[in-house]
């Protein structure tokens, strides 16, 4: 091939090496970083759906006194799962699935470092995902609440397997995380486009590091903490219950050990979006992006020192509960410097208010009431006063909904045109915003109050007579308004994806380089790969167009080849051309096999794990027998 | 109980959040933790009320700044040059860095006084309880050996101390008009202070969650005036008497599966898996504040307590009418 | 084999005059980030068990181990450590002999690193293991019981798996696949089970030595 000598790339040699060809096969075996983040997002959505649907019951339960709308153990299991699913179905997976399609983009590489370990991710989130469901169709969801504490949910006080599905489960979704978070940092760090240093990179990307960083220190403790219960439970070992010399408590400690960070991992990426949104609304660089950069690797590291405010009730020595206190209060200063950065830019940019700027401002709004209560619990008195009651849920619901979910659907309406070609509907993009703020606030401020009146949280019911009532008949309503906004996005995404208004490739004048390719980008993304000179190369390099950039202006084709560039890790300095894996089926039939384990397991047949067992092997040697497409070495 | 006004918190006139105060104070007194009914909730809604007012100004300033950005001289056209203040990063520090740490290393710092403060007053109690969790009830243990279930006697005014332990799995306990609340963990003792002001009952409910009946672990602490308070101790730790036991409701109780799970002293009934009833006439509630205790629900309580408490660990069981209407007689005449 | 191996193919990147190669090792090859990455997950993972070991040491009153078990044994274990530690030397000389391009070294020092790590497994599961269980505890006995077999044998479950991925990287040496400009398998190997070596210092010091301090 000529290409092949003078390194130029063409669409068509580029097509020839990276499309996958259409239907079933390619459907199972893709390794493309763009499908498999549509499918996180809508996945992800999806489990958005099934979280609400729980909540939803929840709430109707609880519109009244003594209802019986559903059974106690019921309810247990609508809490728990209703948690598990948002934290690890819905808001990590969705925030992975943005990351996946944009972090490429807005890099300027062609896929993932490891394509193949991407498509497993999914699969296995996917798996573990199907795998919790299970239970509901032996009517065993888990029960204990989303952390889950010993000794309930020992096998003397949860017999059943509920508890197994959810051990077992976490310890299967956190593969797919760790996976991911692998994959992110090795992506960020070796991949960025030449010339984008690390001080060049847009702050969505540093969102993404910096939960993938934060994954890769926090969540063993969370495995391992299943590990030992499930040590616990099935083999007679000791670790949790008082009788054998075990500690109730080291459950706390492991689960919020991880507890506390994974709550910061999840908003992480969603402050991200924000971070990318408002400087293109403003069109204005961000004020003061390295305090945004340096504020977020604080929170996540901050995060590591906090844990034990979740546990301010249990009866430790106020000596150490002194200093978790006082770290719990720091974490709100880089909280703080972003949005004040945010509002200086807002400030100084006027903002253009389309509906995407609208989830923004709205986040803000919600993230701040919900920061605001992070203080006021990190205050031991008043902790061990409001802890456990419905004053903790509004905190987290306005912090995960408001500062997570609302960010999730301003991202939506920014990015869904880069995906689909189309913009979503204005007016109804506005609709849906209003009934959202609206009934979310109507939702979740109330709880604020009833915490402070004394409702604690996890009951299935309470009495009439205690001036609860109201309030909680305000949030049913205020929980179906909410419903009926998100309802109206997912309508409008759907119909705006056929007949939306063409959105061009670059609909809202971004600054970075996602928006230097069509709408939807090429298998490829980037003809060439483009050379960053600054920090909105969009903005300042007027030669970045739908196609990357052109050969004279520093584009590379690399010879249009399967291949990605390697670039140094501070200055992105190109050293390596990095051939790139094509579809392959073996991370499909591995989470296969895993999910046949993990089922095996809590069906406790040692024959069908351990054939799985096997399986999986086998599945392992496949992905790693040497094809020569990549130079396996 | 109708809904009634709570007094408002001294301090709260004077601030900005008069109105939030008004609906988080003003119902739902008896269980609420802005209407304290004693020295310990006190102490916390002295810090609750000036973070609320913090809180509010800080929320006033950022979304009062986020608005006026949003709506002041809205751009004429999407190309309006962006200007670049002078003033943005001095801003970001000097409000997010500097503002921010002095507000929050003030409260730090009265928190963590009132934390000691908290722990002190603790040191000087007379009078020590124990407190045990179950699944789905309390048990309450007097020093003179009086025993009691899902209320808790104490003398007005005085400083109690809660000796706290889980038969089972963790529970938490809180009444909210009192004060701070504080989990029950097997392998732990923990304590806590109790005091309220003024006669009266205080309901709480276990806060950490248990399982099935967690939403009906009700705990009332009923303060008495110091005398009553004596007398009621006293009276508590005697055994049944000739006069409630002598119907033909105890043969009942200590032949029926009831005497395997319940005590009642001074009758052969010695067990300890459920409540202690030999006082059972004088409390208020039955299954632990599940239900009033009235006649028509304590004869369905014993034939069915799963319609009223389901789950909870007291079997149904079968009797005849006439045995249950003397069982029912028998539980009402322990006093 | 050669001796030196064929050097990566330098490709054009479309601009001028720019080729670089196709293949990297170190940190140009993502193959070492990924296994850096995956070494900090296991090393947080045994950072929080051995912690878990000593939260419930400290708080299960003055007697440790527990009523009725002795301090651990040490002669056994020292055997043992000698062998699995005497194991990085080969396993870094099979390094440093793919480094220079020289196949015939690395696949004999590969051996020698898997003998010598197979025959420490050995002696704990198949002696270390039956001892304890049938004289002192096991896993069921109490807390301190659980963890003792729970930390060993995932240390344990570590050298199984760096005994499979070198019995994998020897099958590729033995097809060829190595020469001194990619053997990516070999480094992140060699990364591995020095990691698995290190990390027994750690439970060596926290399981058998620090209960007779
Ligand atoms: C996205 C998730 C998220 C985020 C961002 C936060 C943010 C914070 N959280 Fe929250 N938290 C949760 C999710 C989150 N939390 C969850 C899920 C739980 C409960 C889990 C469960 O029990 O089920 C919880 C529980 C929880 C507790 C334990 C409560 C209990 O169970 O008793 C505490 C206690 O300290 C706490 C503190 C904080 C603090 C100090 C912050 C801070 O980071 C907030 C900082 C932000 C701001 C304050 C706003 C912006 C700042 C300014 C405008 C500057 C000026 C401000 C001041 C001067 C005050 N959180
Ligand atoms: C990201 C995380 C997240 C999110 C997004 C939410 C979203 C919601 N949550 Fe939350 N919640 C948690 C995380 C989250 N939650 C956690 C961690 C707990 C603690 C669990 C525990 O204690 O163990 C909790 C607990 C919790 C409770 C307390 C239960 C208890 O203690 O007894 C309640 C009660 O009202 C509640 C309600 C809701 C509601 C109404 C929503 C709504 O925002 C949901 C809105 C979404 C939908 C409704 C679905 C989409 C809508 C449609 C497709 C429209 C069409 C459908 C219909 C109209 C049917 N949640
Ligand atoms: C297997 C054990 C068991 C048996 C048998 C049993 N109970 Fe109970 N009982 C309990 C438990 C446990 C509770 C606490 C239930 C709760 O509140 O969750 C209880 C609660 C009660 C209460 C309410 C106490 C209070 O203060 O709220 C009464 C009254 C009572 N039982 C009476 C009886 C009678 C009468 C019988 C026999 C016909 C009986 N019980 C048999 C275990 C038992
Ligand atoms: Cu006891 Cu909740
Ligand atoms: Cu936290």
């Amino acid at each position: 091939m000529a290409t092949v000598t003078t390194g130029a790339a063409t669409p068509e040699v580029l097509e020839e090496h990276w499309s996958e060809t259409p239907g079933l096969g390619s459907f199972l075996t893709t390794v493309d970083h763009k499908r498999i983040g549509k499918r996180y997002l809508y996945t992800g959505l999806l489990f958005l759906v099934i979280g609400g649907v729980e909540s939803l019951v929840m709430r109707i339960q609880l519109t009244h006194s003594n209802l019986h709308v559903v059974d106690p153990e019921t309810y247990n299991q609508l809490f728990t799962m209703h948690g598990v699913t948002m934290m690890f179905l819905f808001a990590t997976p969705v925030l992975s699935g943005f990351g996946n399609y944009l972090v490429p983009l807005m890099i300027g590489a062609r896929d993932m470092a490891f394509p193949r370990l991407n498509a497993f991710g999914y699969w296995v989130f996917l798996g573990a995902g199907a795998f919790f469901y299970s239970s509901f169709v032996v009517h065993r969801l888990p029960d204990a609440g989303w952390f889950n504490y010993t000794p309930l949910s020992d096998s003397v006080y949860s017999p059943g397997p509920n508890v197994d599905f959810y051990a077992l489960g976490l310890i299967f979704v956190g593969i797919s995380t760790t996976a991911g978070s692998i994959n992110f940092i090795v992506t960020i760090l070796k991949m960025r486009a030449p010339g984008m240093s690390l001080n060049r990179m847009p702050i969505f990307v540093w969102g993404e590091l910096a939960m993938a960083l934060t994954v890769i220190f926090a969540l063993p403790a969370l495995t391992l903490a299943n590990v030992l219960l499930e040590l616990e439970r099935r083999a007679g070992f000791h670790f949790f219950a008082a009788a054998g010399g075990g500690q109730p408590l080291l459950w706390q400690h492991l689960f919020w050990i991880f507890g506390h960070p994974e709550v910061y991992l999840v908003v992480l990426p969603a402050l991200g979006i924000a971070s990318a949104i408002i400087p293109t609304m403003c069109r204005r660089p961000m004020i003061g992006y390295t305090y945004i950069v340096l504020a977020e690797m604080a929170i996540a590291l901050i995060g590591f020192g906090v844990w034990v405010h979740h546990m301010f009730a249990v009866g430790l020595p106020s000596m150490g509960l002194g200093f978790i206190s006082l770290t719990s209060f720091l974490v709100v200063i880089p909280s703080g410097v972003q949005i004040f950065a945010w509002l200086a830019t807002l400030w100084a940019g006027k903002p253009i208010l389309k509906t995407p700027m609208l989830f923004v401002l709205g986040f803000i709004v919600l993230f701040v009431i919900g920061g605001l209560s992070g203080p006021m619990l990190a205050a031991i008195p008043l902790d061990q006063q409001v802890t456990d009651s419905y004053f903790v849920v509004a905190h987290f619901h306005y912090v995960l909904v408001g500062g997570a979910m609302f960010p999730i659907f301003a991202g939506i309406y920014f990015w869904a045109p880069k995906m689909t070609g189309r913009l979503l509907h204005e007016g109804w993009g506005k609709v849906s915003f209003w009934l959202m703020f609206v009934g979310f606030n109507a939702l979740f401020f109330p709880m604020h109050i009833l915490g402070l009146r004394g409702e604690p949280r996890r009951t299935y019911t309470y009495q009439a007579g205690l001036g609860w009532d109201f309030l909680n008949l305000v949030e049913t309503i205020g929980a179906f308004v909410l419903a009926l906004g998100i309802l109206i996005t997912f309508v409008n995404w759907v119909w705006s994806a056929k007949r939306g208004e063409p959105a061009g490739h670059d609909p809202w004048r971004g600054e970075s380089l996602e928006w230097a390719t069509t709408s939807p980008p090429a298998e490829y993304n980037f003809e060439n790969i483009p050379t960053v000179r600054s920090r909105e190369p969009m903005w300042d390099q007027p030669e970045l167009g739908p196609h990357g950039q052109p050969a004279e202006a520093g584009g590379r084709g690399l010879g249009g080849g399967h291949n990605t560039l390697v670039t140094s890790l501070l200055e992105a300095e190109p050293e390596v051309v990095a051939p790139m894996p094509h579809e392959s089926p073996w991370p499909l039939l591995l989470t296969v096999a895993l999910l046949g384990i993990f089922l095996g397991l809590v069906v406790r047949s040692w024959v069908f794990w351990s054939v799985a067992a096997v399986a999986a092997v086998i599945a392992t040697a496949g992905w790693f027998w040497p094809r020569g497409e990549t130079q396996e070495t | 109980m109708r809904c009634r006004r709570g007094p408002l918190a001294p301090g709260a006139r004077t601030l900005p959040a008069v109105a939030v105060a008004l609906t988080v104070g003003g119902c739902g007194g008896k269980t609420s933790v802005v209407s304290p009914k004693g020295p310990a909730a006190r102490s916390v809604v002295g810090l609750w009320w000036p973070m609320l007012a913090t809180a509010t100004a800080v929320f006033v300033f950022v979304v009062g700044m986020l608005v006026l950005a949003a709506v002041r001289g809205r751009r004429k056209t999407e190309d309006d040059a962006a200007v670049t203040p002078g003033w943005g990063e001095p801003f970001i520090v000097v409000a997010g860095v500097v503002v921010s740490g002095a507000i929050l290393v003030g409260f730090f710092l009265f928190s963590l006084q009132k934390v000691q403060a908290l722990t002190d007053a603790g040191r000087r109690s007379k009078l020590t309880v124990s407190v045990v969790g179950h699944d789905w009830w309390w048990e309450v243990r007097y020093p003179n050996g009086a025993v009691s279930a899902n209320e808790i006697h104490i003398p007005a005014g005085v400083r109690v101390r809660l000796a706290l332990d889980t038969a089972d799995v963790i529970h938490s306990f809180w009444v909210p008009p009192l004060g701070p609340k504080i989990d029950m963990i097997p392998g732990q003792h923990n304590t806590l202070w109790l005091q309220a002001g003024e006669p009266g009952v205080y309901r709480g409910q276990c806060a950490e969650f248990c399982g099935l009946q967690h939403a009906n672990m009700i705990i009332r602490v009923v303060a008495d005036a110091p005398a009553d308070f004596d007398a009621w101790m006293a009276r508590e730790a005697q055994p049944a008497d000739d006069a409630a036991t002598g119907g033909p409701g105890r043969p009942v109780f200590e032949t029926q599966s009831c005497a395997g799970c319940h005590t009642v002293r001074g009758t052969a009934a010695a067990g300890t898996v459920g409540p202690d009833l030999t006082h059972f006439g004088r409390r208020d509630t039955l299954g632990a504040g599940v239900r009033p205790r009235t006649d028509g629900d304590l004869a369905r309580w014993i034939t069915d307590p799963q319609s009223i408490k389901p789950g909870a660990a007291m079997p149904p069981t079968t009797l005849s009418p006439a045995d249950l209407r003397a069982l029912v007689a028998f539980l009402e005449g322990l006093r | 084999m050669a001796l030196t191996g064929e050097a990566p193919l330098l490709v054009p990147t479309g601009q001028p005059d720019e080729r670089l190669p196709t293949v990297g090792t170190g940190t140009t090859n993502f193959g070492w980030w990924g296994m850096v990455l995956f070494i900090a997950v296991e090393a947080t993972v045994f950072a929080l068990l051995l912690a878990s070991y000593f939260y419930l040491r400290f708080r299960s009153g003055p007697v440790w181990p527990p009523d009725g078990i002795e301090d651990p044994k040490l002669k056994l274990v020292l055997i043992m450590t000698a062998v699995l530690w005497s194991s990085s030397l080969p396993v870094h000389l099979a390094h440093a002999a793919i480094k220079k391009g020289d196949t015939k070294k690395l696949r004999a020092f590969l051996a020698a690193g898997f003998v010598l790590g197979a025959t420490f497994l050995a002696l704990q599961v198949a002696k270390e293991y039956p001892d304890i269980a049938r004289h002192e505890f096991t896993p069921r006995t109490d807390a301190y019981g659980s963890m003792f077999f729970t930390i060993t044998g995932l240390h344990g479950a570590h050298v199984f798996v760096g005994l499979l991925m070198s019995a994998w990287v020897q099958l590729r040496a033995w097809q060829g696949a190595f020469d001194r400009y990619r053997h990516v398998s070999v480094q992140n190997f060699v990364l591995y089970w020095h990691f698995v070596d290190v990390v027994w210092f750690f439970v060596l010091l926290t399981l058998y030595l620090s209960p007779h301090l």
